[in-house]
């Protein structure tokens, strides 16, 4: 489950955009299985957070909800080109990633 | 398929519990740490009960909200979603889809700068509303925009 996290941070004006697309089957627990009938177990990522030069700016909880290979914009300000941005997630599983940008 | 939601919904809403641990959580939103995912709301069967485990009572309308979503999204399971909150101070974004089985999609805390804007993808299992609840100097706020499904994205 460790694929590669996409991620983009890019200085605008005094903030910086950032742009995460993450790979995970985003499994609600609520769908059957065409075949067998049978509910596929919840699968979902929970956590995300964000920290730009180590200081949190994002701490999110997230349902099934999310679109499978979840995309997540946010924009902090006063962050400027250089700054370090690293976004991690973890799911109802305990799998975890991470990744890790430079804004530019 | 629907009729069934819809029962589904009517048996369970009354259900809801308010997890007393959340008053915790309240007091001091932004160090609810990853670990404690929020059960209750999230598992919530309709908008008032994952409001409540949220610690969001009350919620005004505000016209400082602003949600971008389709008007008409072809694909429920893939339907994006962005929101601006021009509230000063706003310390969090969550987004609920209120006829989704559980209407609380996710919760954005805020913090050290971060802008009142969040912007993802959210599976619909209907036409719906969306709506945006925003914290902000310990009130809260909400604004909401209809969203036409014609094909679900959460059933199976």
């Amino acid at each position: 489950m460790a694929d590669a996290m996409k991620i983009r941070a890019t200085a605008q004006g005094d903030s910086a955009d950032i742009k995460v697309l993450m790979n995970h089957v985003m499994e609600t627990g609520l769908r059957k299985d065409a075949k067998t009938g049978q509910l596929i177990p919840a699968h979902f990522i929970q956590n995300v957070s964000a920290s730009v030069n180590g200081k949190e700016v994002l701490d999110a909880q997230w349902g099934g909800a999310i679109s499978k290979n979840p995309y997540l914009g946010f924009k902090v300000k006063g962050a400027k080109a250089g700054d370090k941005v690293v976004v991690n997630w973890e799911d109802n599983k305990g799998e975890k990633n991470t990744v890790e940008a430079t804004v530019s | 398929m629907n009729s069934f939601r819809r029962t589904f919904l009517k048996g369970t809403g009354a259900a809801g519990t308010v997890a007393i641990a959340i008053a915790a959580g309240l007091l001091k939103p932004t160090q609810v740490l990853a670990a404690e995912w929020n059960k209750d709301a999230f598992g919530a069967k309709s908008v008032s009960d994952a409001l409540k485990s949220m610690g969001a009572s009350a919620p005004v309308d505000s016209k400082d909200i602003s949600i971008k979503a389709p008007d008409i999204a072809e694909n429920g399971a893939v339907v994006p979603v962005e929101i601006t909150s021009k509230i000063a101070g706003t310390t969090s974004i969550a987004i609920m889809a209120e006829k989704n089985a559980n209407p609380l999609v996710a919760n954005f805390n805020l913090s050290n700068g971060a802008e009142g804007y969040v912007s993802t993808r959210i599976k619909m299992g209907q036409t719906s509303l969306v709506r945006a609840v925003v914290k902000a100097g310990g009130k809260t706020y909400t604004a909401a925009k209809e969203v036409k499904v014609t094909i679900g994205g959460c059933g199976g």
